[in-house]
């Protein structure tokens, strides 16, 4: 456990902590200043944001806005988006644990012929990233009447190479005497596979959850080709639907609205797990 | 409580044999421990007994019933492991409960048991801990605990101690022993330390690369080792071995010195004297030179070598027996040794001829 503090490592005073301070504050005012800036459109009119210059503090629209983007959006409310998002990056993400967690099993612990081929097979779709076979893949799932569905938003996105290489890792790190131990006790490796390894890889699980959650939630492309109903858009490309066409004009308070929409789910994953997610990085529990 | 034989236990990794065929039959709670050094096989014939290995030739029987090819949790046996192989995310009562858990043994049975091993194993306040918050001595028993609890026919261990510091490794040999001979389980435990052969075992097997080179009581392992090998592994220090020649009732040794002695075998020969057997004599036919002493206490060990020739010899004098005014430096330059404490073993095959 790494619960001792590393203050005492690199001894910092004076200037030199002044120093440090300034330039992570300047650096965080550059990242969040277009965020403040998405947070300040989605609480002033349209006029406003129209009329040069553009304001820097909040106006009295917020409840405004947001009421009209959750409720009626442009094409579809945004409550809708953000439920489908929301199965989209769980189905993925949970989807893509159970998966990996079974063939990292399988690959770690059993001997079958083929064994190194499979996991070399695996690994070097690695290399292919979704947008290379997309077009397949659109194919498929279309043969398979799955456009605009949750479905067809989710499986061909399931399989994960790089989860299935994160748990044979840590898999080969648990000790053999466990698992002999596991054996003399009784346990069948289905057993085995419950009691033991997943308590044990509880903090990679964790780990892997935040990253696919996010990977899930971003997904842009994928959507934006199977989903031609606005009621199965997901929030990260239904922010691209909101653009107008054509004359119309672009709702921009409504679009920032749903933008910081967008952002509070992932945000909310990352802090809410931010403590597993760290401890799953840093160390395993051995 | 049960029997155990081996007739024959061979193993082979691929084209490598690494046993090469073990007898052994071990009576009903019998303490047998197996002592070799590292690589001897001593580990993988543990591990064929357990199951963790297949046998390649040969036959396994508990309680004369073949086990060959029962998968480990069929046989009736529980293990000890060296790194104590607990599941880190379990407390101390779901460790020891475990098997039993997964043998659908009723919660409130497994309950008890596990509080009648605690109480015995003095874990009772421990039971809500994980691993991680426990000293090594205490993870030792509760891998002990989780052994006893499932009441199986047959106790392994597999160099339980050798991750203990050296004072808890004599605390726990004892704990070990007698937990053992109160439960009365035939138990197989390995180790490279003669020590904890010595001391532990009902009777031991000496292993060297893949045989059982001695079975016996460890006295008698000590008194009369069957080849060079179990007479220079077991004791602490190890046996002097002199070369020698044994003719017409005369021994004569390297340094060119002899002694009446009475042998059945004739000609050259490993001669082998224990250092505690080898007293000062002043009219005493081995003379030490370059010797330095190494007072422990209760003995002081000398080394040296053997003037007249290039051997090395140890010997273990009772008391302190180095000069007041000169630490390291002996007493004593002469030494001698009873003809009866000697040891010969055939220059080719090793074995005891005397």
């Amino acid at each position: 456990m790494s619960t001792q503090s590393h203050s005492g490592m690199v001894e910092k005073r004076g200037t030199s902590l002044w120093l440090t301070h300034a330039l992570m504050i300047a650096g965080v005012l550059v990242v969040f200043f277009p965020i403040w800036l998405a947070f300040v459109a989605s609480t002033v009119t349209q006029q406003e944001i129209v009329q040069p210059p553009m304001p820097l503090l909040p106006g009295g629209e917020f409840i405004n806005n947001y009421t009209k983007a959750l409720t009626s959006g442009v094409n579809v409310p945004v409550m809708t988006m953000l439920i489908n998002s929301l199965i989209m990056a769980l189905g993925i993400a949970i989807g893509k644990i159970i998966i990996s967690l079974l063939s990292a099993f399988a690959i770690v612990y059993f001997k079958f012929p083929g064994r190194t081929f499979f996991f070399w097979l695996i690994f070097l779709t690695l290399m292919l990233p979704v947008e290379v076979r997309i077009v397949p893949t659109y194919e498929v799932i279309a043969g398979f009447g799955l456009l605009n569905s949750y479905s067809g938003l989710i499986f061909p996105l399931i399989a994960s190479a790089t989860a299935t290489f994160l748990f044979r890792q840590f898999f080969m790190t648990i000790p053999d005497e466990l698992t002999e131990a596991a054996r003399l006790d009784g346990a069948r490796p289905m057993r085995f596979f419950i009691d033991i390894v997943l308590p044990m890889s509880r903090t990679n699980i964790a780990a892997l959850f935040v990253i696919l959650f996010i990977y899930g939630w971003n997904q842009y492309l994928w959507p934006l080709l199977i989903t031609t109903d606005p009621e199965m858009n997901t929030i990260v490309m239904g922010i691209k639907q909101m653009f107008p066409s054509g004359d119309d004009v672009a709702d921009w308070p409504v679009i920032m609205a749903t933008s910081i929409l967008a952002m509070i789910p992932p945000v909310f994953v990352v802090v809410s797990m931010q403590k597993l997610f760290i401890r799953g990085l840093v160390d395993s529990e051995k | 409580m049960a029997t155990l034989t081996l007739e024959n236990v061979k193993k082979s990794f691929g084209k490598t044999d690494v046993i090469h065929g073990v007898d052994l039959s071990v009576n009903d709670g019998e303490f047998i421990v197996i002592v070799g050094p590292s690589g001897c096989g001593k580990s993988t014939l543990l591990r064929m007994v357990a199951g963790l290995e297949t046998v390649s030739g040969g036959n396994i029987e508990i309680d004369g019933k073949t086990v060959n090819d029962l998968e480990p949790m069929d046989r009736d046996i529980a293990m000890v492991f060296q790194n104590y192989a607990l599941y880190p995310h379990m407390s101390v009562r779901e460790n020891m409960a475990y098997g039993l858990k997964v043998a659908k043994v009723p919660k409130p049975e497994r309950d008890e048991k596990v509080a009648a091993a605690a109480q015995r194993l003095q874990l009772t306040d421990y039971l809500d801990r994980k691993p991680r918050e426990l000293s090594g001595g205490q993870r030792q028993r509760v891998a002990m605990g989780r052994a006893i609890v499932r009441e199986p026919a047959i106790f392994l261990f597999d160099e339980p101690l050798s991750n203990l510091d050296a004072k808890l490794r004599v605390q726990m040999r004892l704990e070990i022993k007698q937990l053992q001979s109160s439960l009365g389980v035939t138990s197989l435990y390995v180790t490279h330390d003669q020590v904890e052969a010595m001391t532990m075992a009902d009777r031991m097997i000496v292993m060297n690369k893949g045989l059982a080179e001695q079975i016996g009581t460890p006295l008698e392992v000590y008194e009369n080792p069957a080849s060079l090998f179990a007479a220079q592994f077991i004791g602490s220090p190890a046996m002097n071995v002199l070369k020698g020649d044994v003719n017409n009732q005369t021994l004569s040794l390297e340094n060119g010195a002899s002694m009446p002695f009475t042998s059945k075998h004739q000609g050259p020969v490993h001669v082998g004297i224990r250092p505690e057997h080898i007293f000062p004599a002043d009219d005493g036919i081995l003379s030490l030179a370059s010797s330095y002493a190494e007072p422990l206490g209760a003995t002081t060990l000398l080394h040296g070598s053997l003037e007249g020739s290039n051997a090395l010899l140890t010997v273990n004098l009772p008391g302190i027996a180095v000069g007041a005014g000169s630490p390291g430096q002996p007493h004593a330059k002469k030494f001698n040794f009873d003809a009866a404490h000697v040891h010969l073993f055939d220059l080719e095959t090793g074995l005891n001829c005397t």
